[in-house]
Order: structure tokens, then sequence, then C-alpha cells
């Protein structure tokens, strides 16, 4: 899971106490009921605006965990090209070991696919080792080819990963969706021999539904889809609830969400 | 397994669903279940009973009464008695009675769902998504005819006393398509569910019994072969209706042939599944999972002839394998189970030895790398690919999980591939060009085509052009053949 803060309220104190939560993402005592304790359980990534980098390299200090920025003009892309790339080198140099892009809609609208390509592995270029997630907005994309075939320019084009929403269009992250756009993963590893990481992204907030999710990439694109390496949720709330479930495991009775340290 | 262990293999654990509530239906009647005539439990008069076994487990379920010529006579007499109060009742009384069921079936929704798993084989998630609801949604359907008679099928008149023999592949779906037309058109029945799978319709009973349904409107009657052969030959009955096999059909229309008797008759098939180069071969895929793997691919219109263009043939086969590979088979009354059990062990061998028959014809044939479960009658998915149509199981029925694939070079080899056939159920057109599917569609000699899906249900008949000549106007149809 990239745990994720992404508010124009956001401040140097509630990033930092992301972070402190995306190190301890669930309750100790929690952890040692399931035999949990030393697994070494901690959140895929933090994903903040740019500004808010330097607090997240501050607070994560000693762990492992890699910060993703969300870039290019996030959420709606709507900036020129240039400052896509600037924005995504300075938060490179601030020390993002990830970074989220938006691309422009109006390029999938009018299936200006070569455009598109240009523009990903541009970004790509900017990324230099960090790790790209590309994000297609799905929800302003009108119809499942044209996701599709988004999803396979995106790949084509250098991305690490695919990612369905920035979390702020009226229709994130959804099971059809999905099932598009990680059958265009297997397509491109089938023409390639390249493994693309896929990332649902906003509107998944319950156990219930990671679940579901989990399942279609154990089914579609097999384990491999179930490590973070190649599967992140970007999700803020999601964790309360794995959280509560996983109480309901070890005692039988669900939680109030207080008495679960916040995030 | 430990949790750390798990959360290393991600391997999914079992999921039961709990069976507490048919076990009490099962014991409430002490595990022996007598006859439903004239609205009564009445135990059969040659004091015989037979076992019935849960497929899944080969556990023993309860033991059936056999009904012989006595008892199919005092049933037929009970829905002859009861006929002329039931048609004098009129439309709008019968929806009453027809809406009552609907609703009680839902209400028992997940008894009906787990009773079917355990009797029939099939997974829990098929009968609690599939044919339960459809059941419920029939009577419903049928209610609204009722109460429709009299203005929109003023000059119907019902046909009398109809005994109704059904499969065992959808038990209390194939009840309901035969029992809920029939009684909204004023009809009283006598049915006989397949010996296999008996316990629903006597669930069913009970729930006719619950709703006040007047007595002998509804008579349940188990039993095997000589039973369904009392039934079909009584003189009182006025029309046989039967889902089943060919062979059985062809009994049928051969002993009621010149008594006056109506007939319908569904039977077999050998439904081709076209696959064009334009098509989404993903979607093909799990089309081909719902068109033979449905139910074990125990389907009377199974797409289990795949016919596939050549210049696709070889990347749609190592998908369909892979798919296979994690497909799951196992107990029905696990949640999460793809494939659940072949109905019997007769059943059983017919499967192995049509599948035998094909291997020895030089077909190749490929099953997934993992096994079925030991206890229990399971059998795995199988492909069988470069089939020739000359071989046995490009011609024969498998009624089982067994699909055969040959490619095609020309649409208009399709087309004459599809209609290869002694049957004509149903077929399915799969490409991304509407022209293409509105151009091969009326070519193809079936009663049914689907376009980009597969095995699609709503309340309307099956249709065998070559077996079956039945045809109204579609709703209207359905109820005059029920």
């Amino acid at each position: 899971m990239d745990l994720t803060t992404l508010a124009g309220d956001d401040t140097r104190g509630n990033v930092v106490r992301l972070c402190a939560k995306a190190a301890n993402p669930v309750r100790k005592d929690l952890l040692e009921a399931m035999g949990m304790a030393d697994a070494g359980i901690t959140t895929g990534a933090v994903c903040v605006y740019h500004n808010l980098i330097p607090y997240a390299v501050e607070a994560l200090k000693g762990t492992n965990i890699p910060i993703a920025a969300v870039s290019t003009g996030f959420p709606a892309g709507q900036i020129s090209l240039p400052e896509k790339l600037k924005e995504i080198e300075l938060s490179v140099a601030s020390g993002a070991k990830e970074i989220d892009i938006v691309i422009s809609r109006t390029l999938v609208l009018q299936s200006d696919w070569k455009a598109l390509y240009d523009e990903i592995a541009a970004c790509r270029k900017a990324c230099g080792e960090a790790h790209m997630k590309t994000i297609l907005a799905t929800g302003e994309i009108p119809t499942f080819t044209k996701v599709a075939k988004a999803s396979m320019v995106a790949m084509m084009a250098g991305s690490d990963f695919i990612k369905t929403s920035t979390g702020k269009e009226s229709v994130n992250a959804t099971l059809p969706v999905t099932l598009v756009m990680v059958r265009m993963i297997r397509e491109y590893l089938e023409l390639t021999g390249y493994k693309v990481g896929y990332k649902p992204a906003g509107g998944i907030a319950k156990a219930k539904d990671a679940l579901n999710y989990l399942i279609l990439m154990k089914e579609e694109l097999g384990h491999d889809w179930l490590q973070p390496d190649l599967f992140r949720f970007g999700a803020s709330s999601l964790l309360g609830d794995i959280e509560r479930q996983l109480e309901h495991y070890v005692t039988g009775r669900y939680s109030a969400s207080y008495r679960h340290p916040m995030a | 397994m430990s949790i750390k262990e798990i959360y290393q293999t991600m391997e999914y654990g079992p999921a039961p669903e709990s069976n507490k509530e048919s076990v009490a239906f099962l014991d409430s009647h002490k595990r022996k279940f007598s006859l439903f005539i004239n609205g009564k439990w009445t135990k059969p008069s040659s004091g015989e009973y037979f076992e019935s076994f849960s497929p899944a487990t080969t556990q023993k379920l309860a033991q059936i009464a056999e009904a012989n010529e006595k008892d199919v006579d005092d049933a037929v007499k009970a829905a002859k008695k009861a006929l002329k109060p039931w048609v004098e009742l009129g439309g709008h009384s019968r929806a009453r009675y027809l809406y009552a069921i609907a609703r009680q079936i839902q209400k028992h929704s997940r008894n009906f769902a787990v009773l079917e798993s355990m009797d029939n084989g099939k997974p829990i998630r098929e009968t609690r998504d599939i044919d339960i609801p459809l059941v419920a949604r029939h009577f419903y359907h049928h209610a609204g005819w009722a109460q429709l008679m009299d203005t929109e099928m003023k000059d119907y008149k019902e046909i009398g006393v109809i005994g109704q023999i059904i499969p065992w592949n959808f038990p209390m779906l194939m009840l309901a398509w035969k029992i809920a037309p029939a009684l909204a058109m004023g009809n009283t029945v006598v049915l006989k569910p397949a010996e296999f799978t008996s316990l629903t319709a006597l669930l069913f009973a009970d729930i006719c019994k619950q709703v006040g349904l007047p007595d002998g409107v509804v008579n349940i009657i188990t039993g095997h072969g000589g039973t369904g052969a009392a039934l079909v030959n009584h003189p009182d009955v006025s029309k046989i209706a039967f889902t089943g096999s060919t062979e059985v059909g062809k009994i049928i229309r051969r002993a009621t042939a010149g008594t006056g008797k109506k007939i319908s008759l569904e039977l077999g098939g050998k439904s081709p599944f076209i696959v064009f180069e334009d098509a989404d071969l993903d979607s093909v895929v799990e089309g081909i999972v719902d068109a033979i793997w449905f139910n074990q691919g125990q389907v009377c219109c199974a797409g289990s002839r795949l016919l596939v263009q050549e210049s696709v043939a070889e990347k749609l086969y190592s998908k369909i394998r892979a798919r296979m590979e994690t497909l799951r088979v196992g107990d029905s009354l696990d949640k999460s189970v793809d494939i659940g059990a072949i109905v019997a062990p007769i059943q059983l061998k017919t499967i192995e030895d049509l599948v035998q028959k094909g291997k020895d014809d030089g077909n190749i044939c490929w099953q997934p790398s993992w096994t079925c479960p030991k206890e229990g009658y399971f059998y795995p998915p199988t492909l069988f690919t470069n089939v020739s149509p000359s071989s046995i199981i490009a011609q024969e029925e498998i009624f089982g999980p067994v699909l055969v694939a040959m490619s095609f070079r020309s649409h208009s080899e399709a087309v004459k591939l599809a209609n290869n056939t002694r049957y004509g159920l149903a077929s399915s057109i799969w490409t991304e060009n509407i022209n293409l599917a509105l151009d091969i569609a009326p070519q193809i000699k079936a009663g049914t085509v689907w376009i980009n899906c597969s095995n699609v249900f709503d309340r309307r008949d099956l249709v065998d052009i070559e077996s079956q000549v039945m045809v109204e106007k579609a709703a209207k149809r359905a109820c005059t053949n029920m």
C-alpha cells in the first residue's frame, strides 16, 4: 500500500504523522498475536505532494520506506510539458524515489497516441533512477478500448507501474477498469517479457474491497503481482479498516476506529 | 498453516458454506421422504425407497420413495380432481399463489441453494447466485402472466393435467420452468424430479404446503425411469413435458404418438462456440469457462464445440490452458470453488469413457497439472485440440467438463462446421465486428445464438430447431410450453 495524503491542507505535522504510521502500520499486539511481529510489516511507500517531500524524507530516515511524489501538474495535468519535466526533476532531487505522473487526458480523448508516448517517454527520462507510475485517470477516459490503448502506450514508454486514478476524479479505481488494465499488463508481458506493476487508487477504503483486488490480481496475473514491487494500493483510509479486520480476526470482536493509532 | 506462511504463499483457504439449515430440513423428514400427493406426504405403495447421495462427499443424504404405477395413478387422480376448481379460481387468484411461492423461495433461498449444491454437486456459488434467484424470478414472471391471461391470452385454455419429467442438472430451475407456467395457465401438475436430485423438489413441496396451495395442484412423485414411464403412459395426463436426454426423449415421443397427448421435449446439444480472429481473446476465455465449465459442463446448451479461426487458434489454446490451470475443483459447498462434482458415478464413467475414445481417436488431450480431490465424483476440466469432425467426441454430447476444439479457415467453413451436427440447440459467436456477427448468426442452425456471451438466460424457452417444433411468440410461448 502507498499510504497517501494529497490534500490542500497537508502540513509538516500530518505528513510526519503519516510517515510514523507507515513505519508501524498495525498495532504491535495484533502483529504479535498473529506471529507477524518480526515480519517487518510497513507500507509500500508514503505518497505526498512535492512540497512535503523534505518532511517525509526526515520522518522516514532509518526506514526502507520510499517516498512517492505525485508530479506533472497533479491531478489534472494541465500544465506544459517542460513544467512537468521540471517538477519531476525537482521531486527526484528532493528525495522522492517514486514518481506518480498524470497523463494528458486530452491526448487520449483525441487518440493522439504518438504524442502521449512522447510525453510519457520524456517523463521517464526525467525520472532517471526513480520508479515511475503512470496515472491514466480512467474516470476521465470514456471507453475501455481507450483505457487499454493508453495502458499499452504508457508501458511502451517505460512506465514501471500503471495506475488508475489520482483519487480526485469523480470515478476512481473500479474492478472492470482494473481487469482491462491488468490484461494489458499480461499482453505486454507476453509481447516483451517485461513485468509492469499495477496500482489501483481512489475509493478503495475497505479491507473487503482490497481482497477483491488481490483475488483479481492473483487470478489474472499470478502471485508475482501480490508483491509490493508489482502491486500497490493508493489509499488513505484503507489501512484503518484493515486494522479493524485484523483485530476482529485476533479477538473475534470489532473495535472502534479510535482504538487504532491514527495516521 | 501459520499466518506468516499464508502471507508468503497467498494460497486460498477453504471457504465452507454452512449446511445447518438444510441438514435440519432433511432431519425434519427423518431423512426418509414420502411422495407428495394431494397435498399430503404419502408413503409409496411399493414400500420401496432408494438412497440419495451427495456427489461431492459421497455421503448419504436421505432415502427417497420409489413411486410405482399405483402411486402415479393416485397423483394423476389428485391432479385431475384439483383441475376444475383451480381453473375456476381465475388468473388473478392463481397469481396470488404464484407470488406467494416466489416470495417463499426468496425467503428460503439459502436453504434451497445449499440443499441443491449438496444434492447435485454443483458449486454453491452457482446455486446461490444463478439457479435459485432465477427460480424465484420465473415464479414472479408467470404470476404476472396469470394476471394478464384474461386480457392478453383470452383464447387460451388450460391443457389439463401435465406430467413433467425433469433432469438432474438444474433440478430447481427445471422445476420452475415447468411448474410456474403450467400453474399460471390453470393446469395442475404431476412432477417427477430426477432420481439423483429429488431433494429440492421435496423442499418445494413443503413450500407449496406453507403457502396453502390447494391440494392436488402440485404433486411430486419420486422414482426412476419406471415411474416416469407410468406417468407418460397414464391416460389422464394431457401433456408430457420432458427435459433430459435425447434417448429418453425419443422413447417418450414414441410412447405418446397417436394418444392425443401434447408433448414438449428439451433434449441434448453439441453447441458450437465460434471464435473469429478479431475477437477479444481474453473475454473469449471467460466465455468458454462459462460455456463449458459452468455446472461441470452438464448443461444441455453447453458450448462444447470450440471452433476457432486458424490464425488465432494456438494463441487461444494457450490462453485457455493457462486459465484451466487456475480453475479450482472441489467441495460444492466451498464458496471459492469454480467446478463442483459430477452428479453420479454413472455420469463420471460416461465422461471417462468418451475422453478415452477421444484419446484413442488420436486427438490431443490436455488437463491441468493439479489433481482433483480423491473423495467425491470429480473430473478435471479437459481440452481436446486438433479434433476432427469425424471423431466421436466431436459428435456425441459428453455432458461433462470436456471442451473439444477445432480450427476453421474461412467464415463459410465456420458455418459449415457449426452446422455439422444432428443437434441445434444453442451457439455463440465471438467477434468485435458487428457486421460479421450479424452475417453469421442467421446462418447457424440453432434455436439460440449468443453474440459475445454464452448461457445468458431469462424466462424464455430453449428451442432446438431439429428436435422440437414449438414456436409461438416470445414470452407467450413460454406460457404454453411448460
